[in-house]
C-alpha cells in the first residue's frame, strides 16, 4: 500500500505521465484564482469614488484683479493663481534659461500668460511659500519667498536661489499628468483637475 | 452518504433558523415582480428615474436621503450634465466662510443630496414628533424589502370598523401594528413623468421602491456581474481539482 | 534575476535551511507527515477554518483602513465603503458573511469532533484548544458585530454586557467598567474595535498550537482506531492537499452564493437603521451562530435555589461551552469512533437536532411554546452532556473494530477481517 502509494508520488514528481497536462490546469487554476482574489482587496485602497469626486476644482478668475493673487483648494493642496502684471510677465520671459537651476520657459508653464496657475507647495521639504498676501515677502524675484529654508521663487515660479531643486509645479506634474491639469472653461473662469 | 445529506440539511435548517422565526399576526406581503430580482437582476434605468422624480417632488419634503450623492446619479443613467443641473437646483449649506458664517451655494455633484430638516429634532418639530426615517437604506432596513415598502405605500385604506385608529394616526394594512403616523404620500397623477407613463399610485410605487432599492444598493448590478465570473470560475476550478484528485487518488481506491 | 536551474534553487535552499530548517520543516509536514488513508470529507474542516481564519483578516484589515470606530462616524463609514470604495462591497460582505460561514464550518468541525471520538486519549488537549478557540471565535465576532453601529450592534452590546450585572456584588461595577461609561457609547465601540482587531491574532497563535498538538499524534480517522504502520498512512501531499483543494472550491461556491446573491440572507434588517439609544427594537436577535446559547440563556426563567433567573441563564449559557471542556472525561466509552457504538450513534443526533431546536427558539420572541421548546432543549442539552454521554459509553457494546485501517479499507470500507478488540486505554 505504501509502495502503490509512493510509486504514484513518484509518477506525480517525474513529470513523465499523461496527467501532467491535468495538475498543469489545477494549477494554473489555482494560481489565477488567487491573483483575481487578491486584486480588489488592493484596488480598495486606491482613491474611492468621494476622493475622485473631489479631485476637480472650479475657480472663478473674474475677481481678480491684475497684480492680484487667489490661493485655492485643489485635492487637499494650495494652489496658487496669479493674475501677473505686465512687469511680471516681462521679467518672467526675458530670463536665460541656461542659467535656471530647472530650465523651463515661462511660455510652456502658462497657458494665458497673464494667469500663473501653479501648486503652492516647496519644492525642497513642502512648506506653503509667501507671497500670495499683500505685505508677504515676495524675495527678490518678486514671485514667491519660502521661509522654511530661504528658497525663491520668480513671477513664473522657476527656483531662483535657496534649496528647493525644482521650479513650483503645475497642476498635474505630481501625477505625472502630460500637460497640466487645468483648462479654461471661459475667459474668466478655469477648472483644475 | 444519505448521513452526509442528512447533515448537510440539519445545519441549513439551523442557519435558516431565524428566517424560520414565527411571523407575527400580520397580512402576508403580496409579491411584486422586480427588475432586479434574481441572479441577472439589473435595475431598470428608466423605471428608477421615475422613482427619483417622485423622491424628488413627494418624498423628499420629509424624507431625507444622505447617503445618496447627485453624482450617484449617474448609474441610473443621468448624464453628467443632467445631474449637474439637478444639483445646482438645490441650495447647500457650506462654511464657515472668512467672516466665519455658514452660507448657502448652490449644489456641485460631489454634495450630498440635502435632506428637507437640518437635523432631527426640527423633522420632529415639523411632524407632530414623528421622525420620517432617512430613505436611503429603508430598502434593507424593513423585512420584506421593496414589497413591504411597496406594500406600505400602496396599503392605505379605511380602517375596518371596530379597528381602535388612534388620532393623527392612518390605517395601513401592511405597517405593523396597522397605525402608521405618515399620511398616504401617493396620488394617482401626483406628479408628471417626463416619458409619459401614466402616473397611477402603484406605477409610482414600483417606480419609487425601484429609486430606492438602488439607492439601498447601488452596487447591485457589479456583484450580481461579478458574482457570475466568480461562479463559473469555480465550477470550472471544482471540476478540475475533482478530476485531479481522482487521478492522484485511483492507485489507493 | 534568480537563476532557474535546479542546482541553483538546491543551493539557496540549502543555505537557508542550513540557517532556518523551513524548507525541511514543509517537507516534514506535508510529505512524510503519515496521515490516515480513510479520511473521508468530513475531515476537511479543519483545513476550512484555517482558510476562513486568514480571509478574516485579510478582509478585516481591509476594511480597517476605511473604517471610523466612532459612534458618530462608524455607521456611515460603512457606507462608504459599501458605495465608494472600490470594492468595497465585495470586501464588506466577503467579512460579513464570512463570519458566518466561519462558524458554519467550525461547527461542522466541532461536531465531526463529536461523532468520532476526536476528543478523546491521546487528543484531549487538542480538543481543550479547539474550545478555546471557539470561545475566542464567539468573542471577537460578537465585537465584531457591534462596529457598524447599527440598532441591532447596539442593543446586542447592551443586552449581552448587561449579563454581567448578574454577577453578585461587583457585577454592576464590572459593567460600568467594561462600558467605560453609563451606558453602551462611543468608548465601548473604541475598545470593542480595538480587541476585534487583537483578537483574531491571538486566534492565529491558538491555531498554531492546535496544530501542534494534532501533529503530535496526527489525525483521527473515521474508524477512530490507530494507525499502526506505513499500509494505514499516506503523505499528506499530495492525497490530501488535493482533497482539501477540491473541498475548497466547493465550499467557496456556497460561500460565494451568499456574498454575491443573498448577502443580507443571515443578516438582520435592523442593523441598517444606526443605532438609536432611545429606542430599542422589537425583537433584539444574535446573529445565527449565537442562538442556541441566547435560547439557553432565556430559557430560565425561574430562580434556582438563591441564584436569580439572570445569573443562572448566564451561567448555564457559559456553561454549554465549558462543558466542552470535560468531554473527554465524560465520554467513558472504550471506544472512538461513532460507527462502532450501536447506542451513541443515534444519541448523537438527538444532540443535533437538539442543538437546531435551540437555534430555532433562540430566533423567536420568548413566548408560549418557543419558551416550553427551549426549557426541554437546554435540559436535554446538559442531560445528554452529563448523564447520557457517561452512561451509555459504559452500558453500551461496541461493535468489534477492525483490526487495522489497511485491512479495513481493503476490504472495502468498515467490515471486519478478523476479531479486532476495543481501543485499550493506557
Amino acid at each position: 500500500m505504501a509502495d502503490v502509494a509512493q510509486q504514484n508520488i513518484d509518477q506525480v514528481h517525474s513529470g513523465e505521465t499523461r496527467r501532467d497536462f491535468l495538475f498543469l490546469t489545477a494549477g494554473a487554476i489555482g494560481g489565477i484564482g488567487v491573483v483575481a482574489t487578491i486584486w480588489p482587496f488592493v484596488d480598495t485602497l486606491n482613491p474611492a469614488r468621494d476622493t475622485l469626486a473631489l479631485s476637480s476644482t472650479e475657480v472663478d478668475l473674474a475677481p481678480i484683479q491684475v497684480g492680484q493673487r487667489l490661493t485655492v483648494a485643489w485635492r487637499g493642496k494650495p494652489v496658487f493663481i496669479a493674475h501677473r502684471t505686465p512687469e511680471e510677465i516681462k521679467a518672467a520671459e526675458d530670463v536665460d534659461i541656461s542659467q535656471l537651476r530647472d530650465p523651463q520657459k515661462d511660455a510652456d508653464r502658462v497657458q494665458k500668460s497673464e494667469w500663473l496657475i501653479i501648486v503652492g507647495v516647496c519644492t525642497h521639504l513642502g512648506c506653503i511659500p509667501l507671497g500670495q498676501k499683500a505685505g508677504d515677502d515676495r524675495g527678490s524675484f518678486g514671485g514667491w519667498f519660502c521661509p522654511c529654508h530661504g528658497s525663491v521663487y520668480d513671477t513664473s515660479g522657476r527656483i531662483r536661489q535657496g534649496p528647493a531643486p525644482l521650479n513650483l509645479w503645475l497642476p498635474g506634474d505630481a501625477e505625472l499628468a502630460s500637460k497640466a491639469l487645468y483648462k479654461f472653461t471661459s475667459d474668466a473662469a478655469i477648472t483644475i483637475g | 452518504m444519505a448521513r452526509r445529506v442528512f447533515a448537510t440539511a440539519v445545519l441549513g435548517a439551523a442557519m435558516l433558523a431565524p428566517a424560520l422565526a414565527l411571523a407575527a399576526d400580520e397580512t402576508p406581503l403580496p409579491r411584486q415582480q422586480w427588475s432586479f430580482d434574481g441572479v441577472f437582476g439589473t435595475y431598470d434605468r428608466a423605471s428608477a428615474q421615475r422613482g427619483f422624480q417622485v423622491y424628488k417632488e413627494i418624498c423628499s419634503v420629509c424624507h431625507p436621503v444622505k447617503h445618496l450623492h447627485f453624482r450617484d446619479l449617474m448609474d441610473i443613467g443621468y448624464s453628467e450634465d443632467e445631474l449637474k443641473a439637478i444639483a445646482t437646483g438645490y441650495q447647500v449649506t457650506d462654511g464657515p466662510n472668512d467672516e466665519g458664517q455658514m452660507f448657502q451655494r448652490p449644489g456641485r455633484p460631489s454634495d450630498p443630496i440635502p435632506g428637507p430638516f437640518p437635523n432631527d429634532q426640527a423633522a420632529r418639530a415639523a411632524n407632530n414628533g414623528a421622525l420620517p426615517p432617512d430613505q436611503s437604506l429603508i430598502v434593507k432596513a424593513r423585512p420584506g424589502g421593496p414589497d413591504y415598502v411597496y406594500g406600505i405605500l400602496t396599503g392605505y385604506k379605511d380602517a375596518p370598523t371596530g379597528f381602535n385608529l388612534l388620532p393623527g394616526m392612518n390605517y395601513n394594512e401592511f405597517f405593523p401594528g396597522h397605525q402608521i403616523a405618515m399620511p398616504p404620500p401617493l396620488s394617482d397623477n401626483a406628479v408628471t413623468f417626463a416619458d409619459g407613463v401614466p402616473a397611477t399610485v402603484p406605477q409610482m410605487a414600483h417606480d419609487v421602491v425601484t429609486f430606492l432599492t438602488w439607492a439601498a444598493e447601488p452596487r447591485l448590478e457589479d456583484r450580481h456581474r461579478t458574482g457570475f465570473k466568480v461562479t463559473l470560475f469555480l465550477v470550472v476550478a471544482a471540476g478540475v481539482f475533482y478530476a485531479a484528485k481522482r487521478k492522484i487518488w485511483a492507485p489507493i481506491h | 534575476m534568480a537563476d532557474n536551474r535546479p542546482g541553483a534553487t538546491a543551493r539557496i535552499i540549502r543555505w537557508i535551511d542550513y540557517r532556518l530548517p523551513f524548507v525541511q520543516f514543509l517537507n516534514h509536514e506535508l510529505n512524510e507527515y503519515p496521515t490516515p488513508r480513510n479520511l473521508s470529507y468530513w475531515w476537511n474542516y479543519g483545513s476550512l477554518s484555517g482558510i476562513m481564519l486568514v480571509v478574516m483578516i485579510a478582509s478585516g484589515v481591509i476594511l480597517a483602513t476605511q473604517y471610523t470606530p466612532s459612534a458618530d462616524l462608524a455607521f456611515d463609514s460603512v457606507e462608504r465603503i459599501m458605495r465608494d470604495v472600490n470594492y468595497g462591497w465585495l470586501v464588506r460582505y466577503v467579512h460579513m458573511n464570512g463570519g458566518s460561514m466561519f462558524f458554519a464550518i467550525v461547527y461542522i468541525h466541532l461536531f465531526r469532533g463529536l461523532y468520532y471520538g476526536s476528543y478523546k486519549n491521546p487528543r484531549e488537549l487538542l480538543w481543550i484548544i479547539g474550545v478555546i478557540i471557539l470561545l475566542l471565535l464567539i468573542a471577537t465576532a460578537f465585537m465584531g458585530y457591534v462596529l457598524p453601529w447599527g440598532q441591532m450592534s447596539y442593543w446586542a452590546a447592551t443586552v449581552i454586557t448587561n449579563l454581567f450585572s448578574a454577577i453578585p456584588l461587583v457585577g454592576p461595577g464590572i459593567v460600568t467598567f467594561l462600558w467605560g461609561g453609563f451606558t453602551v457609547g462611543d468608548p465601548t465601540l473604541h475598545r470593542f474595535y480595538a480587541l476585534h482587531y487583537l483578537l483574531p491574532f491571538v486566534i492565529l497563535a491558538v491555531v498554531l498550537l492546535h496544530l501542534v498538538a494534532l501533529h503530535r499524534h496526527g489525525s483521527n480517522n473515521p474508524l477512530g482506531i490507530d494507525h499502526k504502520g506505513p499500509q494505514d498512512t499516506i503523505p499528506f501531499h499530495p492525497y490530501y492537499t488535493i482533497k482539501d483543494l477540491f473541498g475548497l472550491t466547493v465550499f467557496l461556491l456556497i460561500y460565494g452564493f451568499f456574498v454575491f446573491y443573498a448577502p443580507n440572507f443571515l443578516g438582520e434588517p435592523d442593523n441598517y437603521i444606526p443605532a438609536n439609544p432611545m429606542q430599542t427594537p422589537n425583537h433584539i436577535v444574535p446573529e445565527w451562530y449565537l442562538l442556541p446559547y441566547y435560547a439557553i440563556l432565556r430559557s430560565i426563567t425561574f430562580p434556582i435555589l438563591f441564584v436569580s433567573s439572570k445569573l443562572a441563564g448566564v451561567i448555564l449559557a457559559f456553561s454549554s461551552i465549558f462543558i466542552l471542556f470535560f468531554l473527554p472525561w465524560l465520554d467513558t466509552s472504550p471506544v472512538r469512533s461513532a460507527r462502532f457504538r450501536p447506542i451513541y450513534k443515534w444519541v448523537f443526533w438527538l444532540l443535533v437536532i437538539d442543538v437546531v431546536a435551540l437555534g430555532w427558539v433562540g430566533a423567536n420572541p420568548p413566548q408560549g411554546i418557543v419558551v416550553t421548546v427551549g426549557q426541554i432543549a437546554t435540559f436535554y442539552y446538559f442531560f445528554h452532556m452529563l448523564i447520557l454521554i457517561p452512561l451509555i459509553g459504559k452500558l453500551e457494546r461496541p461493535r468489534p473494530l477492525p483490526s487495522s485501517i489497511g485491512t479495513a479499507v481493503l476490504s472495502g470500507g468498515a467490515r471486519l477481517s478478523g476479531a479486532g478488540t476495543p481501543l485499550a486505554k493506557p
